[in-house]
Parts: C-alpha cells; sequence; structure tokens
C-alpha cells in the first residue's frame, strides 16, 4: 500500500474517532438545548455535563489532526476545499468557538441567568456546527469542490440538496450517539428516571435517523449519482448494508436495554457510513484530481507516518487512562460525592 | 499544477485577510501562554502545599487550576479556528507549502492532544488518584505546552527563513520536513517565544494579587499568591532580554530589512546611531533620541558597522516602516520595565525578606501582567508585520496566497463581533473566578451538582 493510502486512512481513522467521541459531545449538546426548562431539564443538563467534562477537549483534538493531515498530504486539496468552502467553514469554526468556551464558561458559572446565556450558546452552537461541517462533507460527496483555489462556487457548493441532507444527517448522527451514550451514564451513576429519558430520545433519534437515510440515498441518487452508485452497487455496498444494520441493530438493543452494546453497534453504524463514504469516493478526492495526483512527496509522507506511529504509542494508552478513570463510578472511588 | 495563482484580490479583501488573522492569533497568543506558563506556577504551588503542609498553596493551586480549565478551553478553541483559517485565509500558502510546515503541526497535535488528556485528568481527578499521582499527571501538562510552543514557532520560523524544499515552476518537488523544522530562524525564536510565555502567565497571575495586595488584603495567601507567580517571571525576565538580543543580531543577519524597518534607517550607512522613540515621516525618522554608534554596536558589535538601509530594496518590498519601529520600541521598553520591577523586588527581598513596602511597586507589578502582554504582542507584530510584503520571507508574497474567493471582509466582521463578545465574556468569567469563595476540593468535579437552584 502507497503511503498517500496509508495517510489517508490515517486522516479517515481520526476523522472516524472525532466523529463517534466528538460527535457525540454535540449531541450532548443538542440534548442540553432540547431538555426543557431551567429546572426541568437539570438533571440531564447535569448528566451531559458530568459525562462531558473532562473529556471534551481530548475529543476535540481528533478534528485538529484530520485538518492538519489533510494540508500536509494534500495541500492543494486542503487549499481548494478551504477556499471554496470558505463560507460553512468559518461558520462551523466560529460554531467551535462558542460552544466550547461556552461550556467552560457555564461549568464555573454559579448564577442561573449566567449558565442559561452560556448553557444555550452551548447548546445551539453544538447543532449549528455539525450542521456546516455536514453541509462540507456534502460538498465533497457530491463532487461540487473543483480543484484550484476558490474554484467552485462560494454559495452553491455547499447550498444544494446533498449539503443540506447531509448537514441534518450529521446534527441526527451527533444526536442519536449522544443519546446511546448518555443513557448508559445514567444508568451508571443509578438514575432510572435519566435512563429511561434518554432511553426513549434515543430510540426516536435512532428511528429519525432511519427516515434521514433513507432520504440522504434519495438525495444522493439524484444529486450525486456516482457515490449513489458506489454506495448500492460498487466497492461500498457492504459498509452501507453494514451501516443500516448496525443502526436497526442499535435500535433492538436499545429496546432491550443492553446499553453497553448499543454503544458498539451506534459507533460501527457511524463508522460504517464514513467508511463507505471514503472507498466510494476514492480514489478520487476532488472531480479529476486522484489521490496519487494530489499527494505530498514521500518525504514528508513517511516523517508524518512516523509521528502517528509515534502519536499512537502516546495518546491511545493516555486516552484509555483518562476514559477509564472517569467511567469508573464514582462512589467505588470511596471519595464521597456532593450530598 | 492543481493550483491558480491568485485571481484579482480586491485590496480591501487582503487588509481583511490580514486583521483576520492578526486578531484571531493575537488573541490566541495571550491565552496560549497562560497554557504554556500557568500549569508549571500551578503545579509549583500544589507541590510546596503537599511538601509544607501549607494550605494557602493548596488553595492557590486549586483556584489557579480552575481558572486553567477556562483558559485551556478558550484557547483550545482559538488555536483551533487558526488552523482552519490558514486555509480558509491563505489557501496559496497551504496549497504548496502546507506539506512543507506539515510535520511540526503534526507533531503540535501530538502534544496538543496529550495536554488536553492530562489536563482533563488533572483538573478532574483531583479527588480520585492519591496526591503524588495527581501531581504526576500535570506534568505531561507541562512537557507539552513547551512542546506545542515548540512547534508551533518552528513553522513561523520558516516562514521567516524558509529551508527545506526544492521548487520547481511552483510545485515543490523535494521535501526535508528536518530541514524545514530546525530552520535557521527556529533556535532564537522558539526560546524568544517559550520565555515569553512564562513572563505573561507569571506577571499577569502575580498582577491579580498585586492588586489584592494593594487594598489592603496582606494575608500570607495573598501574598504567596503574588510571590510565586512572579518570582518565575522575574527569574525569566533577564534571560528574556538576553535571548531577545541573540534574536535581534538573527534578524540583523538574515532580514536585514525588517531591522530597517524596526530602526527606521532608510540609507544604508555604517556608525549607525540607535534610535530610540521617534516616528517616521516622509522617510526620515524625527524625535527619536539617537545613541550614537548604538545600533552598528548593539547588531555587529562594532561601532562602524554597515547597517543596511531600506533603499536596497523596492518600496514595494518595505514592511510598514512606523509601525514595526513603535511595536519594537514598545517591545523593548516594556521588557526593560519588567526587568526593573523584578530588580527592585531582588534587592528590597535580598536585605528584608520582605516585598518592597512603597505603593509604587504593587502599583507596577499591578501593571506588570498586562506589560507583559504588550510586550508579547508588540514582539509579535515586530516578527510578523516586519516580514511584510512576504508570506513566506523571500518566497511568497501575502496578496498571492490570500483567499481569492469575493467577502473576506464580511467574515473579518463577524469574526471580530465573535471575538469581542469572547473576550467580554472570558473577562468577566475570570473576574468572577478570582472572587469565587470558598473552593471546592476537586476545582472542577464536586461543583456539577452544586449550583445554587435560585
Amino acid at each position: 500500500m502507497p503511503l498517500a493510502e496509508i495517510l489517508l486512512a490515517a486522516m479517515w481513522i481520526c476523522l472516524t474517532a472525532y466523529a463517534l467521541f466528538g460527535g457525540a459531545d454535540f449531541g450532548g449538546g443538542f440534548w442540553d438545548l432540547v431538555a426543557g426548562r431551567t429546572e426541568a431539564g437539570r438533571p440531564q443538563r447535569n448528566l451531559i455535563e458530568h459525562s462531558i467534562g473532562p473529556i471534551w477537549e481530548a475529543n476535540h483534538v481528533w478534528l485538529i489532526f484530520v485538518i492538519v493531515l489533510a494540508w500536509t498530504g494534500m495541500p492543494s486539496v486542503f487549499a481548494a476545499i478551504s477556499s471554496t468552502l470558505y463560507i460553512p467553514l468559518t461558520l462551523a469554526a466560529l460554531g467551535i468557538i462558542a460552544r466550547g468556551s461556552a461550556f467552560a464558561f457555564r461549568k464555573v458559572s454559579t448564577e442561573v441567568w449566567q449558565q442559561r446565556l452560556f448553557g444555550a450558546t452551548f447548546a445551539a452552537s453544538s447543532v449549528v456546527t455539525p450542521f456546516f461541517l455536514g453541509t462540507v462533507a456534502g460538498a465533497l460527496a457530491s463532487g461540487r469542490v473543483p480543484p484550484g483555489i476558490a474554484a467552485g462556487h462560494p454559495v452553491w457548493s455547499w447550498v444544494n440538496p446533498t449539503s443540506m441532507a447531509s448537514g441534518l444527517f450529521a446534527i441526527g448522527t451527533t444526536a442519536y450517539l449522544a443519546a446511546a451514550y448518555l443513557t448508559q451514564d445514567a444508568r451508571r451513576v443509578g438514575d432510572p428516571v435519566l435512563v429511561s429519558a434518554f432511553r426513549s430520545r434515543a430510540l426516536v433519534a435512532g428511528a429519525v435517523m432511519g427516515v434521514l437515510a433513507v432520504a440522504e440515498l434519495i438525495v444522493l441518487s439524484r444529486d450525486a449519482p456516482q457515490l449513489f452508485r458506489e454506495l448500492t452497487a460498487g466497492k461500498a455496498w457492504p459498509f452501507a448494508v453494514t451501516s443500516a444494520a448496525a443502526g436497526v441493530l442499535s435500535l433492538v438493543l436499545m429496546w432491550r436495554r443492553q446499553f453497553l452494546a448499543v454503544r458498539l453497534s451506534a459507533a460501527l453504524a457511524v463508522t460504517a457510513l464514513l467508511w463507505g463514504w471514503g472507498v466510494g469516493q476514492y480514489p478520487e478526492i476532488l472531480p479529476g484530481a486522484t489521490v496519487a495526483d494530489v499527494a505530498s512527496t514521500r518525504s514528508v509522507l513517511s516523517a508524518n507516518l512516523i509521528a502517528i506511529v509515534i502519536a499512537g504509542l502516546l495518546v491511545i494508552p493516555s486516552l484509555w487512562w483518562l476514559y477509564a478513570l472517569f467511567q469508573r463510578d464514582q462512589r467505588d472511588a470511596g471519595a464521597p460525592r456532593h450530598e | 499544477m492543481l493550483l491558480e495563482t491568485a485571481l484579482d484580490v480586491q485590496p480591501v479583501d487582503l487588509m481583511a485577510a490580514r486583521m483576520q488573522m492578526a486578531l484571531s492569533l493575537g488573541w490566541h497568543i495571550v491565552i496560549a501562554c497562560f497554557g504554556v506558563g500557568m500549569p508549571a506556577i500551578t503545579v509549583l504551588a500544589e507541590w510546596r502545599g503537599y511538601r509544607t503542609g501549607d494550605p494557602n498553596y493548596a488553595l492557590l493551586a486549586r483556584r489557579w487550576a480552575k481558572a486553567m480549565g477556562v483558559l485551556f478551553a478558550v484557547g483550545a478553541v482559538s488555536g483551533t479556528i487558526l488552523s482552519f483559517e490558514m486555509g480558509l485565509l491563505w489557501p496559496g500558502l497551504m496549497g504548496v507549502y502546507g506539506e512543507v510546515i506539515g510535520l511540526p503541526f503534526t507533531l503540535e497535535g501530538i502534544a496538543f492532544f496529550i495536554e488536553a488528556i492530562f489536563l482533563g485528568i488533572y483538573l478532574y481527578a483531583w479527588d480520585r488518584l492519591s496526591p503524588r499521582l495527581h501531581l504526576l499527571s500535570a506534568v505531561p501538562v507541562l512537557v507539552a505546552g513547551v512542546a506545542s510552543a515548540f512547534f508551533v514557532v518552528t513553522a513561523n520560523a520558516w516562514m521567516q527563513q524558509p529551508t527545506g524544499f526544492d521548487e520547481e515552476n511552483g510545485r515543490i518537488i523535494s521535501v526535508d520536513p528536518a530541514a524545514a523544522m530546525f530552520n535557521p530562524a527556529t533556535p532564537s525564536q522558539s526560546v524568544h517565544m517559550i520565555l515569553a510565555a512564562f513572563m505573561v502567565a507569571g506577571f499577569g497571575m502575580a498582577s491579580v494579587y498585586a492588586v489584592a495586595l494593594l487594598r489592603g488584603r496582606r494575608d500570607r495567601y495573598h501574598t504567596l499568591g503574588f510571590l510565586l507567580p512572579f518570582a518565575v517571571a522575574a527569574l525569566v525576565t533577564p534571560v528574556q532580554i538576553g535571548v531577545g538580543d541573540w534574536s535581534a543580531h538573527f534578524v540583523a543577519d538574515n532580514q536585514p530589512v525588517k531591522l530597517a524597518a524596526m530602526e527606521g534607517i532608510f540609507e544604508t550607512q555604517s556608525g549607525v546611531p540607535l534610535h530610540i522613540g521617534g516616528v517616521v515621516i516622509d522617510d526620515e525618522m524625527q524625535y527619536a533620541l539617537e545613541i550614537p554608534y548604538g545600533l552598528s554596536l548593539l547588531a555587529h558589535f562594532d561601532p562602524n558597522a554597515e547597517i543596511m538601509g531600506l533603499n536596497e530594496v523596492p518600496q514595494d518590498e518595505w514592511p510598514p516602516v512606523n509601525l514595526v519601529h513603535l511595536a519594537f520600541q514598545a517591545m523593548v521598553g516594556a521588557g526593560f520595565a519588567l526587568l526593573a520591577l523584578s530588580a527592585w523586588l531582588a534587592v528590597v527581598w535580598k536585605r528584608h525578606k520582605a516585598l518592597p513596602r512603597t505603593a509604587w511597586f504593587l502599583r507596577g507589578a499591578c501593571v506588570s501582567g498586562v506589560l507583559a502582554v504588550l510586550a508579547l504582542e508588540a514582539g509579535w507584530v515586530v516578527t510578523e508585520v516586519g516580514r511584510q510584503p512576504w508570506i513566506v520571507f523571500g518566497v511568497l508574497r501575502t496578496s498571492d496566497a490570500v483567499n481569492p474567493a469575493p467577502g473576506l471582509l464580511y467574515g473579518f466582521l463577524l469574526v471580530t463581533v465573535v471575538y469581542a463578545a469572547l473576550t467580554v465574556a472570558t473577562v468577566y468569567v475570570l473576574r468572577r473566578l478570582a472572587r469565587d469563595i470558598p473552593i471546592p476540593v476537586a476545582p472542577q468535579e464536586s461543583d456539577v451538582s452544586g449550583y445554587r437552584i435560585t
């Protein structure tokens, strides 16, 4: 396997991790937004905050790797995407700013009006940001970003059927993942009311996702026929089938209260979807530009691959410790908790 | 092949792109300095508390940790935007040279990852780990903070001294990533930046307690809260002035146009005086205090050394002279003011083992944080504006790197509004935090359900 493909795969792994972990954090914001009025929604908001507080910053770093690997491994593609899609990317970037800082601000706020203000900012930007990132994905999937700097249309490249469908799909994905994760968190904290609240939310989100997936396929069939062919009859169909099957399985597992298993099947559904898209579009990154055309020089690819291996060795055990530390039930840690 | 050269970019859009980059980078750089320096100072306090059993240190450490949580979050997101903006604003740079400077950014990504993971542990696992293990969990944060500053600055240094690549017809044909990263500007620039981070964090934190001391709260808690960060920054300051001199020599040897702008030298000549203050009017330095032979002596250790003037290069390759000159004056002035303040404390402390008694010292200490930030921003203006009109010195002009898409001005206006709101909110929240009493056991965790209901 050539170096460029390996680096592309590493980038796609980072994108998957961002969708699974960062995506769930965004979804936490979605449920925060719809949790209800200040008092009614407080238990849910507390659970969301408690679940994502220690980890969201680490989860967020995957995005940085995606961006950096894009400009390192295929600079002209990065330039083409970011110059043509600068409007949704700017809006997504501002959403990321508003979201992360408002979350941190709310955490240390003690007055209700501040919690409301920062909470609303956090929650609203959690929904808006994945939407814009989804439109970017839709722009790429439907071949609307030509090679070259600012060569695509600044508006119609991302305001189109595939982009809009993908934006909604991205919001749905984050909400669905978050609900699936939070149900287990609620069970761990030992709160049956929250468990059933998030369970029914996950079931609704899962059903909506099914509808959105069908809608997305219909849109793709008209607006991005090539990707549609690959996903339904070409080399990517096994991924599409896996994604759909894992999605259905998740609903069954959620119904049967197998919350830990749901985490895996939900993650599998999203992973298969992302890889199906990647495989379906390969080897063309942008219309008329294959991986071989746009890859960086060998020395750059190999230096960065070495760096990525080092990253794996350092980051994965550290991340494991982080997650393990906060997945462990607080009561087992022996410390008395806020009574 | 795939890249078209920048089309007709409106001057207003080029200016908007530069202003947007300046705003977001200039904002992030301050927060990032706290990200580099504050963990070290906080851990120092925690360690002292652990060793001496003095509860004041422990309380300080917890309070700082809480502020660190806010600053790190804001720093993480404001840093992420920059990686977007590299492409949104400068696709002409990233489309060609992205691969040349990719490696330090990948490494910076690793460092940032480690920092985020262990900061999550440090801030949230206060009551889940033993004191010793908790203290140790901060070590990766310190190392990664300094490392990420180093990696990012190497990429900037490359823009000053581009090396490690071969180019043919606008396309990169070979790259030596290590040579690009360890370019000639890297050593002086990275050390200068890292020390600046400790100065900003140290003086910035000390300022808060200087205000309290000045208002009469002269208890042990506030005294230690002042002394610990101030001492760290004060120790760094004289070293920084030496490193600054090293940096200036590097610029004199390698970027003489920048030096000429810094000092307002228009004609190449020998035995050049040093200009202190002053302003350039009609291509001439006016109202400056002149120290004969000063610049020649400082730049080349020879009173008669020749200094290149701006006349040697076409006028369209001049950086904005007044801005660079004034920024340089501001940086040096603020640096020496901080040195004087540090020396003042050192002398009095040596004699009396106490803070200087006069209120003037504390007044100075109150503004030391502002001075350090001023020096930081001014130094950064010297480095970056002094490089103009090049985005990659001698290789690529800023105007050829900018995104030619229409409407960058509106993006800049939008970003300005967001940053204004972010600034107000950050300052407000930090001020509230400083007054927040009492501090819970785990600075982040235990307060989750402790919110007041009404």
